[in-house]
């Protein structure tokens, strides 16, 4: 520890996007911090690396955002997908946060884009970093760094130690050695806990074995789990996170933003009886991505399996693994290890339920099913021209929300009220303002804005 | 410098050729699925336009990349990530068999690649000494460097070399035209892909900060300005060159030219300018991750860069000590260097520049004509 000055004003627990605001904003209040991040550098970051964009309010075209998005209309974008399970009070200061903090994102080295190709029913609510989030983990690095702020990789967070309302030491493994620290003030920042795959089995049962971790495997959720061992709030159901449907292909961990597929609304999405089980075509995928990772995992063996015909294939963005093709529903049954038979009746009965009508797969053409459950309300074409595609589907997990209860300055609560010199921000205490659902790219105006307000708090009470 | 490596020219190399096509293909198909760089350079938006790539297409994708990096160090998906995405050493891995395959002798110009440095400075040795022991023999028959070496036999020596090599390089770069099913070109494509590289806004990284070369993820503008200086100064050098030609057959005045003649000018400030940029540019080299690069040719790429040093640096010497008795040496060292520089080129980096421009061209056609 030779290396390490041991008079920290601040260490920040986490080395992702909330605890670089967080750590950037406290030094820039002039405090001396220690960012603590758990993975190597190669892997630093959580699960920024894997985010693409911001989601941002603004009342006029601003920059790379097209039109107006008020904080009326995104709250109530947020209302939808949580169906009410937030605490207004702090999303509205999310929201509110958010136009500001883009200010803030590129004074501190983020460049935006416009909405990549593929993605243009987001242009107008969310601003897509350029390079994408890694891109941001480095921009964000490089400013602590010629702040002073100091950074350790691989140093695995074990324990805060709480007396009363303090948070006295950090505990913390580093070159194999047990570290501690005895910092005035820290920060939280280490993510959820889906990486601990025991931890979401007690939560789900064994179904959890077969889901798919889309983000860094470092989120173990340790410090969440030492903290709330110790008597600070919790918020949030176990089994609510961000889940979303991706290809069955995709690696254990880490698969990130490729392995998503996005041509259920063109398809029929059966399961390893080969029977339907959701109206893939109820709304437009971005509006309906999120919901299909719990669909999957109501299924038997957690997996779904998606069937399209060659009229469709060149209708989503490309995958990351090419599809299974064959020239016969039964071939293409056979590769997926469905039954034949049972395949060709699901597909039969499908497409001699399509009505029939104008096809239009960028918005919703009513072109729905009759006389079958589920029903398919929008782009249902019959499964007829061959060559036949398969993908299959498992659930992907990118973050968890059950966390820690934070107030409006950040500040990690107990029953009895705030900790002293302990806040939150990101992933860990999202569930504070996510209680179910997702709305893409507010993962990360969570952690930028409440990063910042937990820097700039935490600065403020450790240089007093 | 590293000894030159017997290459046996009878290797077959087929196998190894797919290989960097397959693994270009590999990576482009996550890229294709991620798209986050979409922004960064010209390779993106091409590559985002069609769904599967034939080995023209990646050919062509390979000599549009100019190596910024800056998507290698945005990736979450570089190594030691299963997907072990490194698109800057990909991509100039292709590029190099396509340089290579399309040069002729090929074994010359695989053997320049790998090593360049020697060679280089061998045949730029041995040139000089050959003018030199010409000038022993016969000596000069005018004023200046002619009191050297006779205008004639200057001629008849640079005719040739500055010809052939050019001819080599355009008969390669018309099969990887076809290749890449290149159409006609018209003066939109030609001012747009020209307007790229007067700025090398492939170096600039889409914000204009640069690329990520010297120092990892940290964006500069470095290399992109001493590559400019470099470039500017060759273009320099050469319209001296052009402006003495012109002056000593269409108006009859031969050199030597004062200071403030034309040639002089564009010749010193040009001279000073690749000295500058390539000294700069060889020394970023040694500090950027080779790892990103096509490895087992950073010698041949080093040789390139030190060569037009050496052209450079000799031209200013000669200029500096024209008057000195050291004139027979500097100018036939200058000289073997020019020289070495012409007949090298087919098989140098030098060919970067040309396949480059085609590459723009095509990428502006593309993206006119889908």
């Amino acid at each position: 520890m030779s290396v390490i000055n041991q008079n920290y004003d601040l260490v920040v627990v986490g080395g992702g996007n909330a605890a670089l605001c967080a750590a950037i904003t406290a030094a820039e209040h002039g405090a001396q911090v220690l960012i603590l991040e758990g993975a190597p550098k190669t892997y630093r970051g959580g699960n920024s690396r894997h985010t693409r964009n911001f989601r941002c309010m603004h009342n006029s075209p601003m920059e790379v955002l097209t039109g107006r998005y008020d904080e009326e209309e995104y709250f109530q974008d947020l209302l939808k997908v949580t169906k009410g399970k937030t605490d207004e009070t702090l999303a509205r200061l999310a929201i509110r946060g958010t136009e500001e903090s883009y200010r803030w994102m590129q004074k501190h080295g983020v460049h935006f884009q416009p909405s990549l190709s593929g993605t243009l029913s987001l242009s107008r609510t969310n601003a897509f970093f350029m390079g994408g989030g890694k891109s941001l983990v480095n921009a964000y690095y490089r400013v602590a760094e010629s702040l002073g702020v100091d950074v350790l990789y691989e140093a695995e967070v074990t324990h805060l130690e709480r007396q009363d309302n303090v948070i006295v030491s950090v505990e913390f493994i580093y070159n194999d050695c047990r570290e501690q620290l005895t910092p005035k003030a820290v920060v939280v920042a280490s993510g959820g806990f889906q990486a601990d795959l025991d931890w979401l089995a007690r939560a789900w049962g064994p179904a959890a074995q077969n889901f798919l971790i889309r983000g860094t495997p470092y989120n173990r959720g340790v410090v969440l789990r030492d903290l709330l061992n110790q008597g600070t709030e919790q918020v949030g159901d176990p089994t609510q996170c961000h889940a979303v449907a991706i290809d069955g292909r995709a690696p254990k961990f880490d698969g990130g933003i490729v392995t998503r597929l996005d041509c259920v609304p063109f398809s029929i999405v059966v399961n390893e009886n080969a029977d339907r089980f959701y109206d893939e075509g109820e709304d437009v995928w971005p509006k309906r991505y999120a919901i299909w990772g719990r669909l999957v995992a109501a299924q038997p063996n957690q997996v779904g399996h998606v069937i399209i015909d060659s009229k469709s294939i060149d209708l989503f963005m490309p995958s990351v693994f090419p599809p299974l093709k064959a020239e016969t529903i039964e071939a293409l049954a056979l590769k997926m290890e469905l039954d034949p038979a049972s395949l060709r009746t699901t597909v039969d009965q499908f497409n001699n339920a399509c009505a029939g009508g104008d096809f239009h797969p960028t918005e919703l053409d009513g072109l729905a099913t009759e006389g079958i459950t589920p029903a398919k309300t929008n782009w249902a074409r019959p499964i007829n021209s061959p060559p036949y595609y398969g993908y299959s589907l498992r659930t992907g997990v990118t973050f968890t929300y059950l966390g820690l209860k934070v107030d409006e300055k950040a500040k990690v609560q107990t029953k009895q009220g705030s900790l002293d010199n302990l806040w939150a921000a990101g992933e860990i205490m999202a569930g504070s303002i996510l209680g179910e659902g997702y709305l893409a790219g507010f993962g990360m105006t969570i952690g930028t804005v409440f990063g910042r307000i937990a820097g700039e708090e935490a600065a403020r009470y450790a240089t007093n | 410098m590293q000894p030159i490596e017997v290459v046996n020219i009878q290797t077959n190399d087929e196998p190894i050729r797919n290989q960097a096509l397959e693994e270009a293909r590999r990576q482009f198909q996550i890229c294709n699925a991620c798209r986050y760089c979409e922004s960064y350079c010209s390779v993106f938006p091409a590559l985002h336009r069609q769904r599967e790539l034939e080995d023209g297409e990646l050919q062509q994708l390979a000599n549009l990349c100019h190596n910024c990096r800056a998507c290698h160090y945005a990736c979450q998906y570089t190594a030691p990530h299963e997907f072990a995405i490194n698109v800057p050493a990909a991509l100039a891995e292709v590029r190099q068999q396509v340089w290579q395959d399309n040069a002729s002798p090929r074994w010359l110009a695989r053997l320049f690649h790998r090593s360049g440095a020697a060679i280089a400075a061998i045949a730029s040795l041995a040139f000089g000494l050959l003018l030199w022991l010409a000038q022993w023999q016969s000596g000069g028959d005018g004023a200046g460097f002619y009191a050297v070496l006779p205008h004639n036999v200057m001629v008849a020596v640079f005719l040739p070399a500055f010809i052939l090599p050019l001819i080599a390089v355009a008969v390669g770069l018309r099969r990887y035209w076809q290749g890449i099913g290149g159409k006609r070109i018209t003066l939109a494509h030609l001012r747009a892909a020209m307007g790229s590289v007067a700025t090398m806004k492939n170096l600039a990284a889409g914000h204009g900060d640069g690329c990520n070369f010297e120092d990892e993820d940290r964006f500069s503008n470095k290399r992109r300005l001493l590559h400019q200086a470099t470039m500017y100064g060759f273009l320099l050098c050469f319209a001296a060159t052009s402006a003495g030609t012109i002056m000593h057959y269409l108006f009859d005045l031969p050199a030597p030219y004062s200071l403030f003649s034309v040639p002089k000018l564009l010749g010193i400030s040009g001279g000073i300018l690749l000295c500058i940029g390539t000294l700069g540019l060889a020394y970023l080299k040694t500090k950027a991750d080779p790892e990103l690069s096509a490895q087992h040719v950073w010698g041949g790429e080093m040789g390139f860069i030190l060569l037009l040093f050496a052209v450079s640096s000799t031209g200013l010497l000669l200029y500096a000590f024209a008057n000195s008795s050291w004139l027979p040496e500097l100018l036939t060292l200058h000289l073997g260097t020019v020289l070495a520089f012409f007949v090298l080129l087919p098989f140098s980096k030098m060919v970067h520049g040309f396949y480059r421009m085609a590459a723009l061209i095509r990428d502006e056609q593309t993206k006119t004509d889908g």
